[in-house]
């Protein structure tokens, strides 16, 4: 696919010839120790200090996260809202300007394209922010999905997103921006300087931590970078790497793309219910969505973690009785609840916290028992 | 401090002989790829393991690797600690995070490992092969 995601000046070869990017902080994380890996066709850092060490930052004092493989699309035009409208599930009329939510876009069969967040900049200029891994796959489903002849732009070269997670992350940022971030509440955004250069600056993130997530020009990605060390260091702000983010998402049950919801999941059966606003109007996946609900659903997906000694990972298969029913679609020991745990989905039957359910972890099936989700909650302030 | 006496194999356990018996861990080097080590499962006392052969495994939060044994023999002794601090691995990896002690059954097999420089070279390609 042609586009998305390339930082153009970026573009290398890796050793087999495959063309990968390099984002704007690239030679930074490499300079702080970051070992990178391929992700998404990106050169990204897996851990800097060690995964570990770097969950724990963001969980008690702050964290930074380069997530500028993220694709962004922007959406204009009076046909704007509408066409958002109808190919997301959450309710865009809910939104207002400075305003973002979480939400998905569905196949006609009601399963996932992708997940991604919808920023309202203007009542006719919506930012879309989605995977990179899909980014290519959603652009063409959006132009390929747009009747109403809406405006929608690939700015995924145009933008450099920066995450900083943690509970010291208004005090690190604030004296960087010229806006005041205690009016900016959870999910909602600002569009303000930070160290003079244009940003959007958004109370979101993918940790289950309080947390900023700024989008900038890529030229501005490695000074502000560097800025929010010089403030962070004291403050015990780390680089942290996508090992850390992964397990951080993982402990607050925040869906990956791929692992627990994908093309053959539905939002009912991933218990992602609170982004499908079923009665707003029509949106593409809405008929099958509907028809699922009257027939109901029969597998789910659940938080678990293990009674037996072992660490189940993705794709591990889960046993109940004697039959596979299904797989794990994420799990790892987790750092900070320090529990090896996983979500998985499961037959309807099963999904009741404290059911028993088995893994079988190379070749042996080990018990583990349904839990609540998320496995972390943060103190509220 | 690295001991002159101790040996390499390519799948990066490091061995040292001692009393005829052969005590192995995985090195700093290994111990750096894995990342946090959170899990560690070893054959028990009197199991025969068989060199090259998978005889355990080594859990970091981001992976699973297979332990390969470096020489084949009968375990004697598992290192139990690992079970409440797999973190020793990382920590200690040549000291308080060895593995296991093994009663080679044909010492000879001694014979083919990387000594210290050699091992030396061999990481520093596998390092240049990741870049």
């Amino acid at each position: 696919m042609k586009g998305c995601g390339n930082f153009h000046k970026n573009v290398q070869e890796n050793r087999r010839g495959v063309r990968v990017n390099h984002t704007p902080l690239f030679e930074e994380q490499v300079r702080l120790g970051g070992r990178m890996v391929e992700f998404a066709g990106f050169m990204m850092p897996v851990q800097f200090s060690g995964l570990v060490d770097e969950h724990m930052a963001v969980r008690t004092a702050a964290g930074v996260f380069d997530v500028s493989h993220m694709g962004e699309v922007e959406v204009k035009g009076p046909e704007a809202f509408e066409f958002v409208q109808s190919i997301t599930t959450n309710d865009v009329s809910k939104l207002s300007v400075g305003r973002a939510h979480y939400t998905s876009m569905l196949t006609e069969r009601g399963t996932f394209v992708d997940d991604l967040l919808v920023y309202m900049l203007a009542e006719d200029h919506f930012f879309l922010v989605i995977n990179a891994a899909n980014a290519p796959k959603d652009i063409q489903w959006m132009r390929d999905h747009n009747p109403m002849g809406a405006v929608i732009e690939d700015r995924c070269a145009a933008y450099a997103q920066i995450a900083v997670q943690g509970p010291n992350t208004e005090a690190i940022l604030q004296p960087m921006v010229e806006a005041d971030l205690p009016a900016v509440k959870y999910y909602r955004f600002t569009i303000a300087k930070v160290i003079g250069r244009e940003a959007i600056v958004s109370r979101t993130g993918y940790t289950g931590e309080d947390g900023f997530e700024i989008y900038c020009s890529p030229e501005d990605a490695a000074p502000i970078y560097r800025e929010l060390f010089t403030h962070g260091k004291s403050q015990g702000l780390k680089p942290c790497g996508l090992g850390a983010r992964d397990t951080l998402r993982l402990e607050a049950c925040m869906a990956l793309y791929g692992n627990d919801i994908d093309d053959a999941h539905t939002p009912w059966e991933a218990g992602l219910d609170w982004i499908v606003k079923i009665d707003k109007g029509d949106f593409i996946g809405r008929p099958a969505l509907q028809e699922q609900k009257e027939t109901g659903i029969t597998r789910k997906l659940v938080g678990f973690e293990m009674i037996d000694k072992g660490i189940a990972r993705h794709g591990y298969p889960v046993v109940i009785g004697d039959e596979v029913t299904g797989e794990v679609t994420s799990g790892t020991q987790l750092p900070f609840v320090g529990k090896a745990m996983g979500m998985a989905y499961v037959p309807v039957a099963h999904t009741e916290p404290g059911t028993e359910i088995l893994i079988d972890i190379r070749g042996r099936r080990l018990k583990a028992r349904v839990v609540p989700m998320p496995f972390y909650k943060r103190q509220k302030s | 401090m690295v001991m002159a006496e101790r040996k390499y194999t390519t799948t990066h356990e490091w061995v040292e002989l001692e009393d005829g018996k052969v005590r192995f861990g995985i090195t700093t080097y290994a111990q750096e790829q894995l990342g946090d080590v959170v899990f560690v499962e070893l054959p028990s006392d009197g199991e025969t393991v068989s060199r090259g052969e998978t005889m355990g495994t080594i859990e970091s939060v981001k992976a699973v690797s297979d332990l390969y044994a470096p020489v084949s023999g009968t375990v004697v002794e598992s290192n139990g600690e690992l079970e409440a601090s797999p973190e020793l691995v990382n920590q200690d990896p040549y000291g308080k995070g060895w593995l296991v002690v093994v009663d080679p059954s044909d010492a000879g097999e001694l014979e083919g490992l990387m000594d210290e420089a050699s091992y030396a070279t061999f990481v520093a390609e596998e390092k240049e092969k990741e870049h």
